[in-house]
């Protein structure tokens, strides 16, 4: 089965493209965001303090006619500490700001993602790797949080801190910032070359990292495996060897990285030198004062951070992009089955009759799993769905819950078509129990409530009672309140399924379906529990996809399905005679069970 | 809310510690990274005396005389230069040290937690949840060794610092007093700082590992929420827990706020209180304008490496965390022991001894005073209902576990005197869940051992896998597992089971194997597996009248106990819960049938 994944229909947005996407999805990040960047501004103005301070002590003060000139020093001081006080209030400002407008927008991002996630079809969701929706309503936002509050914050005060320095250093001497830029031009290119290297690199790191994961993961998910088979000294080769991989590529990235920061150091003291050399000759000639070449080279130092922290911050400016373009691929990510929501119909009150209209159904790119289903199930009649693996049964149960929509073909309940109708009047009257009963890490009775939010304990137990499994929740360690572990592991597959049926009994559905819900279950608690489903199902409809042909025995009609085809329908009582697949079935079922 | 308290200085020392013990793990890239860093503070403080130097003897002189002089121009120009470049080489030193001495630290201590899973017993992985024993290996093992990164750089600052204090003094003793407050001042700030911070992003850590736990869970359960139509209440859920971390990390915001301004302006400051002083230092004639430069410079240099120290101290308390949950794994005990016994691997099937065996699973004793033994080739089949402890039998008898009290002997061999390894040559066991390997088909049945392409594809035979794995885009070379080729629940089993059988086992131990396969495959693979001679002595978990009948015995334990053994049919007659069991189904028919006709009956009257 292939369904197209995020990654493939993930336009090959830019970077800039991504961000403009982003901030149009998202519009807390929007809030505020001028006043942000002039605090931000301002509030790189202390930094241009100290050269500016140096400057005029030694022009005015120390070089003034007459010696020192104190007062004018310390006049001096006192406005640059006034500037000093007036940036710091702004990068207060500032960074409550950005905290709270980024923290905002990231929070309201990963909320939508998620719901998006849940909103998504089956298919969509299947075709993912679980990890990997996972990691983009976290590990994915958060590297934008990181980004926003260090890298992004830098770029934009690095940006603001070159233009005034800039500014400074123009109103002091063109032609020693123009050197300064001569400079500085190489290492933009040096750093480009470097930086296109350092991605190649972090991304190595980012792999071996995975495999590594991966690896390491075995020794915990494979831990019955590895002792029975004593497998234990390969497993350890081979973690060893993805630990040494990921070792071996992190330093080689860590050596590229020191690198090229080192380069800025170079280029700085190039600049410097240069300016020196320069500066005297122009202050020879008498176009520029000490105190400006002096203050010059305190400029410098502002000059080089920037560009030296550049390397770092584009990786990291990458890696955020690339969050962000997996966040937004999920939004961007169309609901094909979407809840029509307010314009959508309601189920009409009552039991509930099914109907399949011409129904075909394929997983995209994959040839037809059902072909022209059509027919009709009555309200109130208890159907069993048989087929071989492979045959299109559990596609059909899909279909009757829309998880999925047919590619052709139209799937009605008592006469409204599936695709109008409301979720939140389908959810609550059409339940299904899916073969995986997954439990959540909390006890029994919680997981129970799932089905009806509300109930109380005692319904519950009553639940429980009437399914005929008081016994079994009696014998559980803490009753109704045991907790049942992480998806559920600490019950056996059969108890989970048993909570399972349980939790679908309490939500009282009108149309139930169980899509071999008890396989793993034993067959005396199994027919029991059918029995009394049997009972309590009376007055709903029941249709249930059934591995075991017991369940067909006892069912009002048969559907058989092979071959994506639907080849058979009626009584047990008929069928089994009939020489047709059924019977075909029946016979290997009995040699199987007899 | 309130928050989180302020970091104990009992962490700070424990921190400490910590990296104390990386430096006696790692010496030598220790020291390569802190000579590194302490050249990178020489040269800083040196670039500041050269442009001192520069200042007072080229500059000054050369625009005050209005005469460039080229050989004291060309000196400064590679004064200036050379003085970079030995910083360049304390840079490369102190990074790469550092990095590879994190790095290492990291790999080393994966390798000892990984090294204790495969050491530990299976009870303990059962005791501790997967994700928490990941966690140990990945982000517990990376914060550990967080703090080394930034290290080194921190070692050379306080070098740095000391020396700087010292020429300040040299130089002149009023601005060295400015020094003596401002950098000790960035200092405390700095500690401040962390101090204030650093329990609020272990805050915002923990929360963001529970925003994950929560998208994991409902991710992993997407159908049931689906199903339920509870989509709504489960982004209530995840919604809450993200904002929790949107406010913990714009009260960060906060703390970072007031700090970060604090610590920029500072050095600035106090480079304003160098020049005021300075310049009546100069006026008095105690110091020339090129010292000022230079102590002016200096202050500007140091102000950024300063903050090192508290990068470090920032890290220290979600190391210790980290630290604390790896030596949990690292100082776990309980490891199986092995005796130096061995066992002949081809004497043709085993005979198997279950003798008076309890297991407790936590309070609840899952099987008690069970007794079994089985003859050579022998297929016994084990029943019972639903949580009666078949697995657990099934585990013990290849010794995934140990039994509380009793013994499980091979050929009379209690299997506890057996060596590491010698009993995976004798017995294979096909567990209930399958497991796949990150590996080729080939890989995932051979797990290294040295078997023919031949014997693989006879094993896969069979297991009735051969005709889907032939179907494989690169046959047994096509990775399957985790990131490979997805298959099928059957399939997946029909792997495991090929899995065992290639290894010709003297004892088979089948739990439930086959729980995922059509009926009609699954009766080729046990109409294989019993015509493949008496080569095993098999023990398999069943439910399905087929797999009994291929036994030669059945075993029904109920409520961790044997209460019946026998042929299936001795058993019908003897055991109750057995017929129960077995019957149900037919049972169910024949009430059926008999409601039926009473419905007629009805019908009729």
């Amino acid at each position: 089965m292939t369904a197209p994944t995020m990654e493939s229909r993930a336009t090959s947005r830019g970077a800039l493209a991504t961000l403009a996407h982003g901030l149009r999805l998202t519009p807390e990040f929007r809030e505020g965001l001028g006043f942000t960047l002039l605090l931000a501004l301002i509030s790189t103005g202390g930094r241009v303090v100290v050269p500016v301070a140096v400057q005029q002590t030694i022009d005015k003060g120390l070089n003034a006619p007459g010696g020192p000139d104190l007062a004018l020093v310390r006049n001096a001081c006192l406005l640059a500490a006034a500037a000093v006080g007036v940036t710091a209030i702004a990068n207060y400002l500032m960074n409550v700001r950005l905290y709270r407008t980024t923290e905002n927008g990231l929070a309201a991002l990963r909320v939508r993602a998620f719901r998006r996630v849940h909103d998504l079809s089956m298919l969509h969701q299947a075709a993912e790797r679980r990890g990997s929706l996972v990691s983009r309503v976290t590990s994915d936002v958060d590297t934008i949080s990181t980004f926003m509050q260090f890298g992004g914050l830098l770029i934009v005060v690095s940006t603001a801190q070159v233009l005034l320095t800039t500014v400074i250093m123009l109103a002091w001497s063109w032609q020693l910032t123009l050197l300064v830029y001569a400079c500085f031009l190489p290492l933009v290119f040096t750093i480009r070359f470097f930086q296109r290297r350092l991605e190649v690199a972090y991304g190595r790191v980012r792999e071996t990292i995975g495999r590594m994961l991966g690896a390491v993961a075995e020794s915990v998910v494979g831990a019955s495996v590895i002792r029975a088979y004593g497998v234990q000294a390969r497993t350890a080769e081979r973690i060893d060897g993805a630990v040494a991989d990921t070792m071996q590529a992190q330093k080689k990235a860590q050596t590229l990285a020191a690198i090229t920061f080192s380069a800025g150091e170079l280029t700085a003291a190039v600049a410097n030198g240069a300016v020196i050399w320069v500066g005297v000759l122009l202050g020879v000639g008498g176009d520029l004062t000490t105190g400006r070449l002096v203050g010059f080279l305190f400029l410098v130092t502002l000059f080089v951070q920037p560009v030296q922290i550049a390397t770092e911050i584009l990786n990291e400016a990458q890696n955020a992009v690339a969050g962000m373009r997996r966040v937004l691929d999920v939004l961007d990510t169309p609901t094909d089955v979407a809840d029509p929501g307010d314009d959508g119909a309601v189920l009409p009150p009552g039991p509930v009759a099914v109907r399949f209209a011409h129904v075909d159904f394929a997983y995209p790119g994959g040839p037809n799993v059902l072909h022209d289903v059509d027919l009709e199930i009555a309200a109130q009649t208890r159907v069993a769905v048989v087929g071989e693996t492979g045959s299109g049964k559990t596609t059909f149960a899909k279909l009757l819950t829309r998880l999925m929509d047919p590619t052709s073909g139209d799937v009605l309940l008592s006469g409204v078509a599936l695709r109008r109708l409301r979720f939140s009047s389908l959810r609550t009257r059409v339940v299904m129990v899916p073969q995986d009963g997954f439990l959540f890490d909390s006890t029994v009775a919680d997981n129970v409530r799932y089905g009806r939010p509300g109930a109380t304990d005692d319904e519950i137990a009553l639940a429980f009672t009437e399914l005929g499994l008081a016994d079994w929740v009696e014998q559980l360690p803490a009753g109704l309140a045991s907790p049942v572990g992480e998806r559920g592991e600490h019950l056996s597959v059969g108890e989970r399924q048993l909570v399972a049926v349980a939790r679908a009994y309490i939500a009282d559905p009108d149309l139930l379906v169980l899509d071999e819900a008890t396989s793993a279950v034993d067959p005396a608690t199994e027919v029991r529990l059918n029995r009394a489903l049997d009972s309590l199902t009376r007055g709903r409809t029941t249709i249930a996809i059934a591995h075991r042909l017991s369940t067909a025995e006892a069912a009002d009609e048969v559907l058989v399905v092979d071959k994506g085809v639907v080849v058979e329908r009626g009584p047990h009582a008929e069928l089994v005679g009939a020489g047709g697949v059924y019977s075909r079935l029946h016979a290997s079922w009995m040699s199987q069970s007899r | 809310m309130s928050p989180p308290a302020p970091v104990a200085a009992g962490v700070i020392r424990r921190g400490i510690g910590i990296l104390g013990v990386a430096v006696r793990e790692e010496p030598r890239i220790f020291a390569l990274s802190a000579v590194g860093s302490a050249l990178f503070g020489l040269t800083t403080i040196g670039q500041a005396y050269v442009f001192g130097a520069i200042t007072e003897r080229v500059i000054v002189p050369n625009i005050r005389d209005g005469e460039a002089k080229t050989a004291g121009l060309a000196i400064a120009f590679l004064a200036v230069v050379v003085t970079a470049m030995l910083k360049v080489v304390g840079i490369i030193a102190r990074r790469l040290g550092a990095g590879i001495m994190q790095y290492r630290l990291q790999a080393s201590y994966r390798r000892r937690v990984t090294r204790r899973y495969l050491e530990l017993p299976l009870e303990w992985h059962q005791e501790h949840p997967t994700g928490e024993l990941l966690s140990n290996a990945n982000s517990d093992v990376e914060a550990t060794w967080y703090p080394i990164a930034p290290f080194p750089f921190a070692v050379g600052v306080l070098f740095m610092l000391v020396v700087t204090l010292g020429l300040l003094f040299v130089t002149d003793p009023v601005l060295a007093l400015v020094g003596s407050v401002v950098f000790p001042a960035i200092a405390t700030l700095t500690v401040l700082y962390s101090r204030r911070m650093s329990p609020l992003m272990t805050h915002a850590q923990q929360l963001r590992g529970e925003v994950s736990t929560i998208a994991h869970e409902s991710f992993d359960g997407a159908l049931v929420v689906k199903t339920l139509g509870r989509e709504s209440d489960e982004t209530d859920r995840f919604r809450a827990k993200a904002h929790e971390l949107r406010d913990t990390m714009t009260a960060i915001g906060r703390v970072r706020g007031v700090f970060d301004p604090l610590m920029e302006a500072l050095p600035v400051l106090g480079v304003l209180v160098v020049l005021l002083v300075g310049t009546s230092r100069v006026g008095s004639g105690a110091i020339d304008s090129g010292q000022l430069v230079r102590v002016a410079y200096l202050f500007t240099l140091l102000a950024f490496p300063v903050r090192a120290l508290g990068w470090v101290l920032n890290e220290l308390p979600r190391s210790v965390v980290g630290w604390d949950r790896v030596q949990r794994v690292l100082t776990a005990t309980g490891a199986q022991e092995y005796g130096d016994g061995s066992i002949a691997a081809d004497a043709g099937p085993t005979t198997l001894t279950v003798e008076a065996v309890s297991f407790r699973h936590g309070a609840a004793e899952t099987l008690s005073e069970v007794a079994l033994d089985v003859q050579p080739g022998r297929t016994v089949a084990l029943v019972g209902p639903t949580g009666s402890g078949k697995s657990t039998l099934a585990g013990l008898l290849v010794r995934l576990v140990d039994p509380h009290t009793g013994q499980v002997r091979y050929d009379d061999l209690d299997v506890r005197e057996l060596g590491p390894g010698a009993l995976a040559q004798v017995a294979a066991l096909v567990p209930q869940q399958t497991f796949l390997f990150d590996d080729t088909v080939r890989g995932n049945i051979t797990l290294g051992a040295d078997f023919s392409d031949e014997d693989v594809w006879a094993a896969l035979r069979l297991a009735q896998a051969d005709g889907f794995v032939a179907a494989l885009a690169k046959g047994l070379d096509t990775v399957v597992g985790e990131r490979g080729t997805t298959l099928s629940g059957g399939q997946r089993q029909r792997l495991a089971l090929a899995r065992a059988v290639v290894r010709r086992p003297r004892l088979l131990v089948l739990d439930d194997a086959t729980s995922s396969v059509d009926p009609s495959v699954e009766q080729r693979i046990l109409a294989g597996l019993r015509d493949s001679g008496p080569a095993s002595t098999v023990v398999v978990v069943a439910y399905r009248r087929a797999t009994i009948a291929l036994a030669d015995e059945v075993v029904f334990l109920d409520g961790g106990r044997i209460t019946g053994r026998g042929t299936h049919d001795q058993l019908l007659a003897t055991s109750a819960g057995y017929r129960d069991l077995v019957t149900a189904y037919e049972r169910a028919e024949v009430e059926r049938a008999a409601e039926h006709a009473g419905d007629e009956f009805e019908v009729l009257t």
